[in-house]
Formats: structure tokens, sequence, C-alpha cells
């Protein structure tokens, strides 16, 4: 084992050890249930993007300035988080500083503890699953309880999420039903939507109203008011965040945003490129403490895990201004057929293959950069403009090279990692793609049948020897986009 | 022994400043780029127009929302009010009075009532500090009429007064005037429909936790 940059990894984020996406993706596509729950969700949410989207005549504006505002933050984030942490405190709550998973669950259980609760309720956050928040307290005998519908569904299930906004999407309402009587005790009922939906309102009503301490995640933070922001659906995220005396709420370094003004950007962003909504039902803004107000006692706990180490790497850094809107799973024909758990990642979908890696090194997750076509429908959806395709170029060529480390003179010369530095070349530019892709229209003839490739030559079958690529089409996207808008 | 926070700043500031890229593919330094606002900041449609794709808006959400005069604020609360059965509704303890019916138990709140009254009322009524058409939301600052947080949220229907004045187009246009609320310390809830959920099998089911019947009053 080499020494150098060593540094203990967030594995946490990881649901398997070392995902291997190519073994784990022929069972997801072998399971036909699944693979149409995702299929007709996944399409009903495009659609519905699409369609808010088409709304709007500023949209790329929009993006741009998303894309504008999160750079500007990460370019200043120490300045930033210091100003978030002011701003905090003088609003009246308390500031937590977590390096990785351990601290920050030590942190909040300790907080837990300190309020002799044995049971707490939770708004779905990614940054909690991502430190096995749960577990960790369960370690310490405190029970948490998710209040989300889909949340609830998975935990009830015992199973992991499948999808950042949907966890459930690969759930029917007969599979929901039938866990629902199993364990909540129902006697009757039936696969009606509304009914299950009253069932999760029964069930939780006497948790909102009793329970002592609540823990969340964050959507957004605004440094120069201390103001938190959390977006959703159901109402669950209100009761979590009005009727508890004790909030607790864990975020990622990279959520903030510099000015309250900024929200005007991103809560439109985010609804319409998520649940592809004008306005999600209900978005809940709160600055510390407001007394007589909501909970008394507030804490921020902000979690690195791995995000400076991102943020380190100048290509890979604007996976950090992702705000977990799910556009490119949904769009993602990779992830519409395998769904998430062949990810082994908290992460799934094209921002799981970026972000995955990254957090936890691609030395532990190196398949996952693989586990994409380069189509580039994930950019072109992306509210906060992240390269996808350039990031995940990027990573292959980092886990190329650390197999040349470990591989000595004969990796140093291996074809893969001499195609992907001209690929990662290609992809840093939008006219150098473009162009390369009519080459490549051209480039492939020879390899071609039916309109996939079968073999690619030499060292790179490896590659084809799984898996057959899709030829690139005659007309790209970006070519049928515009002669569309022309049109 | 430095402390995570200083761990952490450091960590940021070597990755921002004089850490060398854990890629080797480029060497640029970032620069930053000034943040341009050329999205839409206003609605410039008639105001009548705004008004009325507010109303569309909301009630595509499954909202219940209807047109009132001024003079027939009154009426139009006791007709909502009746038509729902509510005998017992929480108010902010500053609602005027005259507002209301005589006829019923009125439940003011001056930050006192148990959550066991809140949930046992038939519903709470308020007022709001905005409407934003574009995306059909009610914004509470949690300011005047409105009361704490939790009023209107744990009783099941909320009904709601916006005043045609308070209706802005564009969410552009309505974070500047919730920013005083903000600065003052108090929180803000963003409203568009009824709760719901759709994470079952993706279909839209109205009212999961808050309140499961949203009405509007627009009084023009
Ligand atoms: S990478 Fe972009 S599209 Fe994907 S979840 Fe993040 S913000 Fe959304």
């Amino acid at each position: 084992m080499s020494d150098h940059k060593k540094k203990p990894t967030p594995t946490s984020v990881l649901i398997e050890l070392e995902p291997k996406f190519e073994q784990n993706a022929p069972a997801a596509l072998a399971n036909t249930q699944l693979r149409r729950n995702m299929g007709k969700a996944t399409q009903t949410i495009r659609a519905k993007r699409a369609n808010v989207v088409s709304e709007l005549s500023d949209w790329e504006e929009l993006r741009e300035a998303g894309r504008a505002i999160k750079a500007f933050t990460l370019e200043h984030l120490d300045e930033q988080l210091i100003q978030l942490e002011a701003a905090v405190q003088k609003a009246g709550g308390h500031v937590h500083w977590a390096q990785d998973a351990a601290e920050a669950n030590r942190i909040i259980t300790g907080l837990v503890q300190a309020h002799e609760a044995r049971e707490v309720i939770k708004i779905k956050s990614l940054t909690t699953d991502e430190i096995k928040l749960n577990a960790a307290l369960a370690d310490a005998g405190i029970t948490a309880v998710e209040t989300d519908l889909a949340e609830l569904i998975i935990q009830l299930a015992g199973e992991h999420s499948s999808h950042i906004l949907v966890p459930a999407i690969h759930k029917n309402r007969a599979e929901i039903r039938e866990i629902f009587m199993r364990t909540l005790g129902v006697r009757e009922l039936s696969d009606q939507p509304k009914e299950l939906a009253a069932v999760a309102r029964t069930h939780l009503r006497r948790k909102f109203l009793s329970t002592k301490v609540a823990i969340s995640g964050a959507n957004f933070a605004v440094a120069e008011t201390g103001t938190v922001c959390i977006v959703e659906s159901e109402g669950n995220g209100r009761m979590c965040l009005t009727l508890p005396q004790v909030l607790i709420s864990v975020m990622g370094i990279e959520k903030l945003i510099p000015t309250f003004r900024d929200f005007e950007v991103f809560l439109q962003l985010l609804p319409r490129s998520s649940t592809g909504e004008r306005m999600n039902p209900y978005t809940s803004l709160w600055t510390g403490v407001t007394p007589g107000d909501g909970p008394q006692e507030f804490h921020l706990v902000l979690l690195d895990n791995g995000r400076t180490d991102v943020l380190a790497d100048q290509i890979g850094r604007q996976t950090l201004n992702c705000i977990r809107c799910s556009a490119c799973l949904n769009i993602c024909p990779v992830y519409e057929r395998t769904g998430g758990h062949a990810y082994g990642s908290v992460y799934p979908g094209p921002i799981g293959a970026i972000l995955t890696p990254q957090l936890v090194g691609v030395e532990h997750a190196g398949s996952l950069p693989y586990a994409s076509s380069l189509c580039g429908a994930c950019y072109e959806v992306c509210p906060v403009k992240i390269n996808i395709p350039e990031v995940l170029i990027h990573l292959r060529g980092e886990v190329v090279r650390q197999k040349q480390d470990e591989g000595g003179i004969r990796a140093a010369l291996d074809p893969e990692n001499v195609a992907f530095k001209t690929l990662a070349k290609v992809f840093s530019s939008r006219t150098a793609y473009e162009r390369a892709q009519s080459l490549g229209k051209v480039g492939q003839w020879p390899l071609q049948h039916e309109g996939y490739i079968k073999s690619l030559p030499g060292l790179l079958g490896g590659w084809t020897a799984t898996r057959d690529m899709p030829t690139i089409p005659e007309q790209t996207f970006r070519e049928w986009w515009e002669e569309r808008t022309k049109a | 022994m430095s402390t995570t926070r200083e761990r952490i700043l450091q960590r940021i500031q070597t990755a921002l400043h004089d850490g060398a890229p854990t890629g080797r593919l480029v060497a640029e330094q970032p620069t930053t780029e000034p943040v341009l606002r050329d999205y839409r900041q206003r609605d410039e449609a008639p105001r009548a127009d705004i008004i009325d794709r507010f109303i569309e808006r909301v009630t595509e959400y499954k909202a219940i929302v209807r047109r009132v005069e001024e003079d027939q604020l009154a009426a139009a609360i006791a007709e909502a009010l009746a038509a729902r059965g509510v005998e017992r509704l929480v108010i902010s303890a500053d609602l005027p009075e005259a507002w209301l019916p005589a006829s019923i138990t009125l439940l003011r709140d001056a930050g006192d009532l148990s959550y066991e009254t809140l949930g046992s009322s038939h519903g709470v009524l308020t007022g709001c500090a905005l409407g934003i058409a574009q995306t059909g939301t009610l914004v509470l600052d949690h300011g005047a009429l409105q009361g704490r947080r939790a009023i209107s949220l744990v009783p099941d229907y909320h009904l709601c007064i916006v005043h045609a004045a308070q209706i802005v187009g564009l969410l552009p246009e309505a974070m500047p005037q919730l920013e005083a609320a903000v600065r003052a310390g108090r929180p803000i809830t963003f409203i568009s429909g009824p709760s719901a959920t759709s994470d079952i099998e993706l279909n839209r089911v109205e009212g999961v936790h808050g309140p499961r019947t949203l009405e509007v009053l627009v009084v023009i």
C-alpha cells in the first residue's frame, strides 16, 4: 500500500464495501418488476419536468445563475462558512463541525442523549444516510423514526433507498400495502394511494405531537443571514421543523448559498427539476431560534466527510454544485434500466457515479465512473450545469492512473489511459465534443453491427465483452435539439 | 491540537489556494465570475392577468379558490366555514373580529394553545404575506394575521385570505419583500397547494400530514 495522500476515507457513503456496478447491474436488469416500476416512474417524472421547464422562457439564464452562484460559493467556501456560523449563532443557534461520519454521529448522538430522548423524528435526508446516522443512533439505543412516506416504506421494509427523491420508486402499491399490513398491524387496507397515505398520517401523527427532538438535513443555508431551508411535499418536514423542542440539522459544507436573494434562483430551479412541479407544496425557511415559534434549541452540524477532497480537484469540484434534484437520474438510460441499488452507494445515478468515487476515493468505487454511456443527457438537464460526462471521463482517467500506480510499466502503456486523456480534453469544450461526435460517426463504421458496437479492438475489448455499446446515432441529441428549437 | 473547525477551514484553504489539484489534467486556476442575473425579474403583464394566473395556478394544486369583494369578505368567510362544518376555529391573536361569524367558537392563539387543542379544532383562518402568481404560492412570514407556524400546520383545514395587492408576478419580486421578516428572525413558509405525496407509483395524493384541505379567498 502506498502511503501518499492516504487518509481515512469516508466509506460510510457506500452501501456495499466496494460496489462493482458491472456485477450488480445484470441482477437488476433481470428483475422485471423493478424494471417496470423504474421505467414508469422515470418516464413520468421526465415528462413532467420537461413540461414545467418549457414554461419558463428564462430557464437557461436561471441555470447559468445557479451555476455561477454555486461556483462563487465554492471558491469562497471558507469565508462563507465562517459567515454562516456567525449568523446562525447570532440568531440563537449552535454550530458544530464534523470532519467525518463518525464525528457527526458522535455530535448528534450526544445532543440527543443530553435531552434524554429515546426516539427522534426525522425528515428524509441523504446526508444522514451518507453518515449512516440511524445505525449510529440505534447503537446508542435511540430509535430514529423516518417520517417521509417513501422513507417510512423503505424503513419498514428494511431496505435501502433506490432514488434520491422518490426512495420507494421501486415499490408498487401492492407491495406497499403488503408492507403496511405486515409491519403496522393494519388489518384491512386497499391498495389505493389515498388509503395508503392515510395509514402513514395516522401512524405518525402521535409521534409528531409528542417527540422532543427532530433531525433534518438542509437543502440550502444562507451565509449572509443564517437561514436554513427545507423543501418538501407532505408536511412531515413542517411538522418536524415546528413541533419538537429541539432541532438538529446536518448539512454538507457545500449546501451554502451566499445571500437570501439567491433563493429566487434555486427555488425556481429545484422544484421544476426534481418533482416537475412549478413549486413543491411546502418550503420552510428558519433562522436560528424564533422566540415563541418552533424549536427553542437549534443545532447545525456542518459536515466535511470527503467534500474538501472534491473541492481540491478542479474538474471534480463542480460536483459540489449539486442541489440533489435527481433530474440526472430520471433522464439517464443506464439508471432507468438498472435502478439505484446497482450503484451500491447512497448516491445513485449519474450524480452518484461522479460523487461517490470522489468522496470515497476511486480505489474504493472505481467501477462507478463506467456506469454511464456518456450520452450527455444528464448535463443537459442539470439545473446547475454540472458537466457530468466531463467529470466521468476525468475520473476514468483517475481509475486508470490508480491502476497504473499499482501496475507498473505495462499499465503505463495502457491504451485506455491514453484514450481517456484524449477524451477528457474533448469533453472539456463543447465544440471539441461536437466535432468528436461527428468524427466518431465516421470512425465507428468498421465496428458497427445493427446499431451496436459488439466488440472494440485490442485492449479496449474488455469494455464490450460484457456490454454492447450503442453506436453514436446519426443525429446527436444536441443536433436534434438545435433543429427542434429552430423549427 | 487544532479543532475540527480549524482543520476543515484549513483543508478548504489548501484546496482552493495552494493545494495541487488531485486531477493532473487541467492546471488553470478558477476565476470568480460575477453572477449575472439576467433571468426575469418582473412580470410586466397587466395586474388583472397576474391575479387570474394566481387563481388558476392555486386551483391546479387542488386548492379551493374564490374571488371575493372586500365588503363581501365576512360573508364569504362565514359561507366557507359553514360549508366545511367548522365550529371550532383557530385564529391568531390579531385577527379582526369583524371578519368572523358570531356563531363559531374562536380559539385565539397567543402562542399558548396546546397541540391537542390545535389538532381537535376544525380548522384555522389566517392572512398571509404574499401570493406568487407564477407558481401559485402563498407565502406566510408569520407576521400580521398569521400567528406562529404550528397554528397553520396542525389543523386539517386552512382557510387563507390574500388581498389582490399582495399578489406578485414572479419569485424574484417576492424575495426582497420577505427579507425584513427574515432579518427580524421570523420563519417563512411557502405553501403551494395542500400537502401531497407522489411516493406511491408517482400518483399525486393530496393530504398527508399538513392540512388536507386548503381554501383561498382572493380579496379583489
Ligand atoms: S447533478 Fe445536477 S441534475 Fe443531478 S441531482 Fe445534482 S443538481 Fe440534479
